[in-house]
């Protein structure tokens, strides 16, 4: 009897770390900019879990801190920036390790492409000694094995010809081809995260298509989790299983992709979503936008964030700042808004919207 | 980019012709003349000088003259060194000027970049402050400050060094040094400010995300693009240390051709100015060119068509 518990306790031992739920757990991270108008807060005590495999979106408006929470996990902040709170991948605390240490996971284990594909990358090398230089720090392999698995990778992205392109320069490809050799670049070690900020915003509307087609494919092959990063609510639609909306710093609401867009909890959510061009709506009036402009971070309002840009505002909203707590409690944080309402938007008549 | 070369040696033609036009009128707009000396001359001298260097001749006749002369190659006689033609003055002063510009030159692009970088890797930090403050003193004090001073500390206080003279390498020292300091501090400070805005670029943020070693992200991903702008001063800079410093050269007696720019220009010695002024030119082209093609090879983007 003693003897089956005890094997029993080492197969759920030697099984906890691969089976384990998370692979990227966010406590309370705050990251403040030091200017010479003061400390600025761009992301406020933010806290989620990822789960392998899953594509989480994070949505927002410029300015929401989105791109500065996934900078501060890469460890990629400007000189005057500062994490704090706690970042564990695969259960190992990685915010505020030192770049060498921050190395071996960076490119390898979690990696990232970013919005201008003109500029992300180095124009003064070949695609090949960037893509090389990767496979070569990261798995140690020779020059040819790294070419070839290159030249695969830009295959699998569609990259016609791969293996002539492969020696080109990076302004010998269009701005979509660039993009899918940054995705083919990211996607080199088999990372287990990839961090997309906003990846199709710089591309035209047909090429951000194609590439976002791409990148469902390679999530179904590799099994990748992804965060996706953009202020386009249709961009997340088609890709994300869980979305996260952020405002003035903090994560204001979170859930499954189908609840936030049938039922929104918070009226920033339902703003967004109400701005949104639709195909299937025959009326000819003017497309709703959100009033006013995100309030500064340096002087933000006591209370709610969103006070004055809401439609909803009731007296609690301007005295107390309403925490991120579940909407559905059996679903905990996964479904989850920060808004005194006690409903969704949809529930309250007109007159309750002031 | 061969053929790029060759066209743009032939489109200097003009640019060079224009030189010499506008220098061959400044100087005979300036009064007197190469044979005015503190004695007059008696007049049939002075005639007869007058027409053997055909000064005798309407201006336009003359220019023509010159002109014919230099497309043969010919720079004319010396006026005022009797006995040497222009070319041959350039000649025996330009190695000694190019030896000394030369050496500062690699001093000032190795020890400038180098500081440079390592201001913009440690900016805004103590030794950034330290090493800009110093940079900036050096493009401040001129030659003729800088030269004296270093003479009379390692020269004469500390008899290290010798105070002048050219030919060994203990001489060649304090000039080189003296030449080199402003382009330190200058390359110096241009490389910190290009350093510093590869450094903030999108594809460096790339180079971090892909989890390279600082190193590798500085040398291979930022050096190339943060010298480019420091590759494009030293074209014109090179040009102009190697023609001679004219203060340097007077300071320590070195017999480059520094000096005759100067001595040229007040000794109405027309040919002379005219010779090394062309030279000055043919020389910045040139080294515009090697520039323009060294940009080339750095910069993938740049086509020659």
């Amino acid at each position: 009897m003693a003897s089956v518990t005890l094997s029993i306790q080492k197969t759920a031992e030697a099984a906890s770390p691969a089976i384990s739920p998370t692979l990227l757990s966010v406590r309370g991270l705050t990251t403040s900019f030091a200017t010479p108008e003061g400390e600025v807060r761009a992301v406020n005590d933010v806290t989620f879990d990822l789960k392998p495999g899953e594509t989480v979106g994070v949505v927002g408006e410029s300015g929401s801190g989105k791109s500065q929470l996934f900078m501060s996990i890469m460890g990629l902040l400007a000189g005057n920036g500062r994490a704090t709170g706690s970042v564990r991948f695969r259960g190992k605390e990685i915010l505020g390790l030192p770049a060498p240490a921050l190395n071996r996971i960076r490119g390898e284990k979690i990696s990232m492409i970013f919005q201008d594909p003109m500029t992300s990358l180095n124009p003064y090398l070949k695609v090949s000694a960037q893509m090389v230089e990767v496979l070569r720090l990261h798995k140690g392999m020779d020059k040819a094995a790294a070419r070839a698995r290159a030249v695969e990778m830009l295959d699998l992205v569609r990259i016609p010809e791969a293996r002539r392109r492969l020696d080109m320069y990076p302004h010998e490809f269009s701005g979509g081809m660039r993009q899918r050799v940054m995705i083919a670049m990211a996607l080199l070690c088999r990372p287990d995260l990839l961090i997309a900020d906003e990846p199709t915003t710089a591309l035209d509307v047909t090429v951000q298509a194609a590439i976002l087609d791409l990148m469902a494919d390679l999530k179904r092959e590799f099994d990748t989790s992804i965060i996706l990063i953009t202020h386009d609510l249709g961009v997340i639609a088609g890709l994300a299983d869980r979305v996260m909306v952020m405002y003035a710093g903090r994560v204001i609401e979170t859930g499954d992709v189908r609840d936030i867009f049938a039922k929104p909890g918070h009226p920033y959510t339902r703003a967004l979503l109400r701005s949104m061009p639709r195909i299937d709506s025959d009326t000819l009036e003017e497309l709703p936008t959100i009033p006013g402009q995100p309030p500064n971070l340096q002087h933000l309002p006591v209370g709610c964030n969103f006070q004055d840009r809401c439609l909803f505002r009731f007296d609690r909203c301007v005295v107390e700042d309403p925490a991120l707590l579940p909407i559905d409690p059996a679903l905990g944080l996964a479904r989850a808004k920060a808004c005194h309402l006690e409903h969704s938007p949809e529930a309250y008549s007109p007159e309750v919207r002031r | 980019m061969l053929s790029y070369a060759v066209r743009r040696l032939f489109g200097a033609i003009p640019t060079l012709l224009v030189i010499l036009t506008i220098t061959f009128f400044l100087v005979r707009l300036a009064p007197g003349g190469p044979f005015d000396g503190e004695r007059t001359l008696p007049a049939e001298i002075e005639r007869n000088l007058a027409a053997v260097y055909h000064l005798n001749e309407p201006l336009p006749m003359q220019y023509l003259r010159y002109l014919g002369q230099v497309v043969q190659g010919d720079f004319g006689p010396s006026f005022k060194y009797k006995d040497f033609s222009v070319t041959q003055l350039i000649w025996s002063g330009f190695p000694v000027s190019l030896q000394l510009g030369g050496t500062a030159m690699l001093l000032a692009v190795v020890i400038g970049t180098a500081l440079g970088a390592f201001s913009a890797l440690r900016q805004n930090s103590g030794l950034d402050h330290a090493v800009m403050g110093t940079a900036m003193v050096g493009i401040a004090v001129p030659n003729f400050v800088v030269a004296p001073l270093l003479t009379l500390v390692l020269g004469v206080h500390l008899g290290w060094l010798p105070t002048g003279g050219w030919g060994t390498w203990s001489q060649m020292l304090l000039p080189v040094v003296a030449l080199a300091l402003p382009q330190i501090a200058y390359i110096a400070r241009m490389t910190r400010a290009s350093m510093i805005e590869t450094l903030r670029s999108n594809f460096i943020r790339t180079a971090r995300a892909k989890g390279l070693p600082e190193r590798v992200t500085i040398l291979r991903h930022a050096l190339k693009g943060a010298l480019l702008p420091v590759v494009s001063y030293l074209g014109p800079a090179t040009a102009a240390v190697i023609t001679g410093s004219v203060v340097i050269e007077q300071i320590f007696g070195i017999p480059g051709i520094g000096r005759y720019f100067v001595q040229g220009a007040l000794n109405r010695d027309y040919t002379l100015v005219m010779g090394v002024v062309i030279f000055y030119g043919v020389l910045i082209i040139l080294f515009n060119l090697i520039v323009d093609l060294a940009y080339g090879l750095l910069d993938p983007r740049v086509r020659y068509d």
